[in-house]
């Protein structure tokens, strides 16, 4: 028996820690979506901010964030606060091994370490939504201390309501991987941070037109998308949480062929809505199809059969256009349709799992939806316009003009190649 | 001595040079540039967002060359660049005050 034990345990861990660097490598896949999308004379300043917003999640969720989000006790609303996770420690082999065999998976069936792993890759990742909608107008360093505090508390906070065994959960809230504590989360934070910023220079005319900024890249912006598309397999695959038995490992393979058929709806419904709407196939559109259609299916990507999550990734494909030129119109300005992607679809995620399990309600999904929002933007609002009065969170016109790469990080991510193009904004 | 310098579509600038080149002009520089004549530009959309297209790319040739094979090179041009549609180009020519080799030193038409 203490093969098995053994054998499971192992197992289980290695997942989670084969998930959660997929999830890692999502960075990877955000910084070069965001590079693609952004013009050149901005590529560089967004490169620091991804990689440097990771870093900070890693630290900050470990000083303080984990503790906080899966407290070793809590009144459902208030976690019991302990800064303990720093200072390390795991499971001892020999208690985990004296559990019994019907009690396996209501024990420690894994390292404590690996579930750290694995949870400190998703706080990155609702941070870095926030750095793409802030793109090429916010001060370097505003941004990272608003990241010290979205994922030192801001996110941790609304992740104990859910997973950490807070209200949301009693209630009934159902997200598997994170449509909302993840997604919309960060989509609100963007959304707080997006309206005390601004939109940039000449996005919007006195008048009402709206002007173009087309990406500098678009090579990037692609493999950003799949990138993406592959750390989702971790992101949601993980999220089934075992996989060393033969239930599980069904499960676990369920998620993967749904998330990976979401996102191929996304693609499809974002392709011919924008040839619909443009008539020409926007590539920016497919891409943040392929996005919107796994952000909606992260909610319940187990339950549905794949012809169902097809659909549901292509709803959301069909709704994030529609979101990203509305929110041009009311003018918040979103470089890369974070918000959209995140916010809006992320909401129809949550909104969609009861429509293929059968154990949620749409009154606890919107409680859920409704908490995580006004949680996030009450929580960000503060922390962004604190920040904004002590030290501003808007670079100059002229640092603006000029790009931030030269006035935040002193160089250019494409030196070779001088000048402005185009239009000259 | 002369300056010829026109501006042509881009995918145009093989045959020039090789035109050039067929009645023995030796060296010639090119600078890729932008602009428009009545050619005009037209508009795109970018998520939803109309932008216009007003500056075309285009490609400068300078070939600086005798006054007596300037005529030449003209016609060499012309003919090489032409595709009979609208934005064909421009050619220019200008005097030139002097012109010296930078290695030899050596100017005015041995220069060329």
């Amino acid at each position: 028996m203490e093969d098995i034990f053994n054998l499971r345990y192992a197992l289980d861990t290695f997942y989670f820690l084969v998930s959660g660097a997929l999830v890692m490598w999502m960075a990877a896949g955000f910084a070069m979506l965001e590079a693609g999308l952004v013009r050149s004379k901005n590529t560089a300043e967004i490169l620091t901010k991804n990689i440097a917003l990771y870093a900070i999640a890693c630290i900050m969720y470990m000083v303080m964030g984990y503790n906080i989000m899966y407290p070793a006790d809590g009144n459902g609303y208030i976690p019991a606060f302990d800064f303990s996770f720093m200072f390390g420690g795991d499971n001892v082999p020999a208690e985990v091994l004296a559990t019994s065999a019907d009690g396996w998976y209501d024990g420690s069936y894994y390292s404590g370490m690996s579930d750290f792993f694995f949870q400190v890759v998703f706080v990155a990742t609702a941070m870095s939504i926030v750095s793409g909608a802030v793109a090429e107008r916010m001060k370097l360093w505003s941004f990272l201390i608003f990241a010290v505090f979205m994922t030192g508390f801001i996110y941790p906070m609304q992740g104990y309501w859910k997973w950490g065994g807070g209200f949301l959960d009693g209630l009934g809230f159902n997200d598997f991987a994170g449509s909302g504590v993840v997604h919309l989360c960060g989509a609100t934070a963007a959304l707080a941070g997006v309206l005390l910023l601004g939109a940039r220079k000449g996005k919007y005319t006195a008048d009402g037109k709206i002007n173009a900024i087309p990406g500098a890249n678009m090579p990037l912006a692609t493999l950003g998308t799949f990138i993406l598309w592959l750390g989702w397999f971790g992101f949601n695959g993980g999220s089934e949480l075992v996989i060393s038995n033969v239930e599980e490992a069904n499960a676990v393979a369920a998620v993967f062929v749904n998330t990976n058929a979401a996102a191929a709806g996304g693609v499809i419904a974002g392709l011919i809505t924008a040839r619909l709407l443009f008539g020409k196939a926007d590539l920016t559109m497919a891409l943040n199809g392929a996005l919107a259609g796994l952000v909606a299916i992260t909610a319940e990507p187990l339950a549905p059969t794949p012809l169902w999550a097809t659909l549901v990734g292509a709803i959301g494909g069909i709704i994030v256009v529609f979101s990203i030129v509305t929110l041009d119109k009311i003018r918040i300005d979103d470089p890369v349709g974070a918000i959209s992607v995140h916010g809006i679809v992320g909401m129809w995620g949550l909104l969609a799992v009861p429509m293929s399990n059968t154990d949620a309600n749409f009154v606890a999904q919107l409680i859920g939806l409704g908490t995580i929002f006004v949680w996030t933007f009450v929580a960000s609002f503060i922390i962004w316009l604190v920040i904004k009065l002590i030290m501003g969170i808007r670079v100059s016109e002229q640092e603006e003009y000029e790009g931030v790469d030269l006035a935040e990080c002193g160089l250019e991510a494409y030196p070779e190649f001088t000048g402005t193009k185009g239009s000259g904004l | 001595m002369k300056m010829v310098s026109a501006i042509i579509k881009p995918f145009k600038l093989d045959d020039v040079r090789e035109a050039l080149s067929e009645i023995g002009v030796q060296g010639i520089t090119v600078t890729e540039v932008k602009g428009f004549g009545r050619q005009k530009g037209h508009t795109e959309l970018y998520r939803g967002a109309e932008y216009v297209v007003d500056f075309l790319p285009k490609v400068k040739i300078d070939v600086a060359v005798s006054e007596d094979l300037s005529e030449r090179v003209i016609e060499a041009i012309s003919k090489a660049a032409n595709t009979g549609k609208i934005g064909d180009g421009k050619i220019f020519v200008t005097t030139i005050e002097q012109a010296i080799r930078i290695r030899t030193g050596e100017s005015g038409q041995d220069a060329l």
